[in-house]
C-alpha cells in the first residue's frame, strides 16, 4: 500500500483541540496562565533584591518608602518587614503551583488507578474498595491536615501529604462511575471475547476513554489545590518562612492594609485571582471541547 | 455425516436476581433461568440461526460459551473439548478460532481507536511474534475483503457509517482466520438495505472461507436468508430446531407458527390480504 494514499483519521483528539481553541475564553486563560508561569521562572533574573533579603531602609516605613517604584528596585513595593514584594510574589506563585499542580498529579494517578481498578474489577473487591473511600471522605480534612501540620512541623511535603492523602477521593468516585459504564460497552466486551487480558483491557481500552473527564477534572482540581494551600498559609500553616505562598502574602497584605499599603495585598491577589481564573477557563473550555454531548 | 465443530449440551445459565416480592430485611434471590437446558450441534461451515423474541436468551447463550457469561452447568464441546472446564490459557489459545459481532456496530469499536488498531487488536493478542509491517498489511487486506478501502484505515470509527461500523467488526472477527464466528443480531440495528449487504458479505465470506456461523437474530427474514438450520428458542428453551425450510414452512410449535406469522410481507397487497384471512377467522370464533 501506497503510505501517500492513507487518509489521515481524525481522532477525536484533534476534534476535541479544535473546539478548544474556538473557545475565547479559554484560549486566553491558557495565554494568562502561560504568563504567569513564564513570568514566575523567568521573573527572578530582572529582581535586585532576593525574596529573603531585608532593605533595612525601607524596613518601618513600607507606607511610605517601602512604595512600588523603579528607582528602589522594589518593583512591587516591599512587605513591612522591607522585604522585596516582587521577588516573593514569584517566590510565591511558585510554590501555589507546585502545591497545586503535584496535589493535583498525586489525585489524577491514585485517584484514576484505584476508580478504574475498582470499577472493573466488581464484585467486593469494588465494595470494600469504595467503603473505604467512604470511610476516608467522612474525615474533616481540613482538621486532619491542619493536625498534620501541627504535630510534624510545616514544610512543604507534608502540605503535598496532606492534601494528596485525600484530593483522589472525589476523583476515584468519578473514575469509577466512568469505568462501570465503560464496562459494559460492546467494545469492551468484544476485547474480552478474543482474549485480551485484563489489564490490557483497562490500559488499552478503558484509561483512554476516560482521559477526556479526568483532564477535565484535573485542571478544576489545580485551582481547588491551591486554595486549600491557601486556606492552611491563610491561617498560617503553611510554608515555613522566610518562603511564602500565596495565601500567607495575601493575608499579610490583608493584615497590613490599613497602613496605606494596599500593594502588599493586591500584587498577591492579582496573580492569585488571574490564576484561578485561568484554571477555571481552561476546564471549562475542555469540558466543552470533550464532552460535547453533555452541553 | 462429519462430527460437529461445536456441540452444546444441555447449557443452563441461571443469574441470581432480587426476589422483591419476597420482602425482609436481606434482600432474597430468585433465578432467572435466562437458558435453561439448551443442546445443539453445529457443522462445520454450517450457519445456524437462532431466534426468538427479546429475554429469551439468545444473546445469553451465546456469550455462555465463550464464556463471557458463566454458564450454571452443561457443556460445550469445541473439538473434542469442554470449551466451559478448560483452563483459562487454553481458552485463551481457543479464542482465535471462536470471534463475534456485536449487535451495536458503534458501540463495539473504541471511539480512541483507529479503524486499523481495532482490526489489528486480535493480532496483538494472538499473535505477538507478528512485526507491525506484516501486520498492517494483513489488516489492510482484510479492510478490502470486507469491502471497504484500505486507505481508511487511519481513520476513526465516528468518521464512518453504521454499516461501514459493521464491516469494521467483521474484519475485526475474521482477522484470526476464526473456524466459528458468532454474530448477536449483526444487522439489527443497521437499515434495510444495509442489512442486505451486510447479510449478503457474511454469506460470500462464509463460502470463500468455511466459517461456521452462529446467527442470532430477532427477525426471522433475515433468518431465513442466511442459516441452514433454525433453531427456535423460547423463555431459555428450544422449542424448535430444523432446516430453514422445515421451520419456515411447516412450523411445528404454535410459538414458532406465531412468530412467522409476524413476519410482514413486503407486498402491501398480500400484506392485506392476510390480514382479510385473520379477521374472518376472528370472526368466525
Amino acid at each position: 500500500m501506497n503510505t501517500e494514499t492513507v487518509i489521515k483519521g481524525r481522532s477525536l483528539w484533534s476534534d476535541a483541540r479544535r473546539r478548544f481553541f474556538q473557545n475565547k475564553a479559554a484560549v486566553a486563560g491558557v495565554i494568562a496562565l502561560t504568563c504567569i508561569v513564564l513570568i514566575s521562572f523567568i521573573g527572578p533574573y530582572f529582581a535586585v533584591w532576593s525574596f529573603e533579603e531585608i532593605d533595612w531602609d525601607t524596613m518601618g516605613s513600607a507606607a511610605t518608602l517601602g512604595k512600588p517604584s523603579f528607582a528602589s528596585g522594589h518593583f512591587f513595593g516591599t512587605d513591612d518587614l522591607g522585604r522585596d514584594l516582587y521577588s516573593r510574589v514569584l517566590q510565591g506563585t511558585r510554590v501555589s503551583l507546585k502545591v497545586g499542580i503535584i496535589g493535583a498529579g498525586i489525585a489524577v494517578i491514585v485517584g484514576t488507578v484505584y476508580g478504574t481498578v475498582a470499577g472493573y474489577v466488581g464484585g467486593s473487591t469494588d465494595q470494600i474498595m469504595m467503603r473505604i473511600v467512604d470511610v476516608l471522605m467522612s474525615i474533616p480534612f481540613m482538621f486532619v491536615l491542619i493536625l498534620l501540620l501541627v504535630i510534624f512541623g510545616r514544610s512543604e511535603t507534608m502540605i503535598f501529604i496532606g492534601i494528596g492523602m485525600f484530593a483522589w477521593l472525589d476523583m476515584s468516585r468519578i473514575v469509577r462511575g466512568q469505568t462501570l459504564t465503560l464496562k459494559n460497552k460492546e467494545f469492551v466486551e468484544a476485547a474480552r471475547a478474543t482474549g485480551v487480558s485484563t489489564p490490557t483491557i483497562i490500559r488499552r481500552h478503558i484509561v483512554p476513554n476516560l482521559l477526556g473527564i479526568v483532564a477535565i477534572y484535573a485542571t478544576l482540581l489545580v485551582p481547588a489545590m491551591i486554595l486549600t494551600e491557601s486556606f492552611i498559609s491563610f491561617l498560617g500553616l503553611g510554608v515555613q518562612e522566610p518562603k511564602t505562598s500565596w495565601g500567607a502574602l495575601i493575608s499579610e497584605g490583608a493584615g497590613t492594609i490599613r497602613y496605606d499599603t494596599e500593594w502588599q495585598l493586591l500584587f498577591p491577589l492579582a496573580f492569585f485571582v488571574i490564576t484561578l481564573f485561568s484554571f477555571f477557563f481552561i476546564g471549562d473550555g475542555l469540558r466543552d471541547a470533550l464532552d460535547p454531548k453533555d452541553r | 455425516m462429519s462430527e460437529p465443530i461445536l456441540s452444546v449440551r444441555n447449557m443452563k445459565v441461571w443469574f441470581d436476581v432480587r426476589d422483591d416480592a419476597a420482602g425482609g430485611i436481606f434482600p432474597k434471590t430468585k433465578k432467572l433461568k435466562a437458558v435453561d437446558g439448551v443442546s445443539f450441534d453445529l457443522m462445520p461451515g454450517e450457519t445456524l440461526g437462532i431466534v426468538g423474541e427479546s429475554g429469551c436468551g439468545k444473546s445469553t447463550l451465546a456469550r455462555s460459551i465463550i464464556r463471557l457469561v458463566k454458564a450454571t452447568s452443561g457443556e460445550a464441546i469445541w473439538m473434542g473439548r469442554d470449551l466451559l472446564t478448560m483452563s483459562d490459557s487454553d481458552m485463551l489459545t481457543v479464542r482465535k478460532d471462536i470471534q463475534m459481532i456485536f449487535q451495536d456496530p458503534l458501540a463495539s469499536l473504541n471511539p480512541r481507536m483507529t479503524c486499523g488498531e481495532i482490526i489489528a487488536e486480535p493480532l496483538k493478542t494472538h499473535s505477538k511474534g507478528m512485526g507491525k509491517a506484516e501486520r498492517r498489511e494483513k489488516v489492510s487486506a482484510m479492510l478490502e475483503k470486507v469491502g471497504m478501502d484500505p486507505s481508511h484505515i487511519n481513520r476513526y470509527p465516528h468518521e464512518f457509517s453504521g454499516g461501514q461500523c459493521q464491516r469494521i467488526g467483521i474484519a475485526r472477527a475474521l482477522i484470526t482466520n476464526p473456524k466459528l464466528i458468532i454474530c448477536d443480531e449483526p444487522v439489527s440495528a443497521l437499515d434495510v438495505s444495509v442489512q442486505a449487504q451486510v447479510v449478503n458479505l457474511l454469506m460470500a465470506l462464509q463460502k470463500e472461507l468455511g466459517i461456521s456461523l452462529l446467527f442470532i437474530a430477532h427477525d426471522l427474514s433475515v433468518v431465513k436468508h442466511i442459516s441452514d438450520r433454525i433453531m427456535v428458542l423460547y423463555f431459555g428453551n428450544v422449542v424448535e430446531i430444523g432446516t430453514s425450510k422445515q421451520v419456515i414452512e411447516a412450523p411445528q410449535h404454535a410459538y414458532t407458527q406465531k412468530l412467522i406469522a409476524s413476519i410482514p410481507i413486503p407486498d402491501p397487497r398480500k400484506e392485506m390480504a392476510r390480514r382479510e384471512v385473520r379477521r374472518a377467522k376472528r370472526a368466525a370464533k
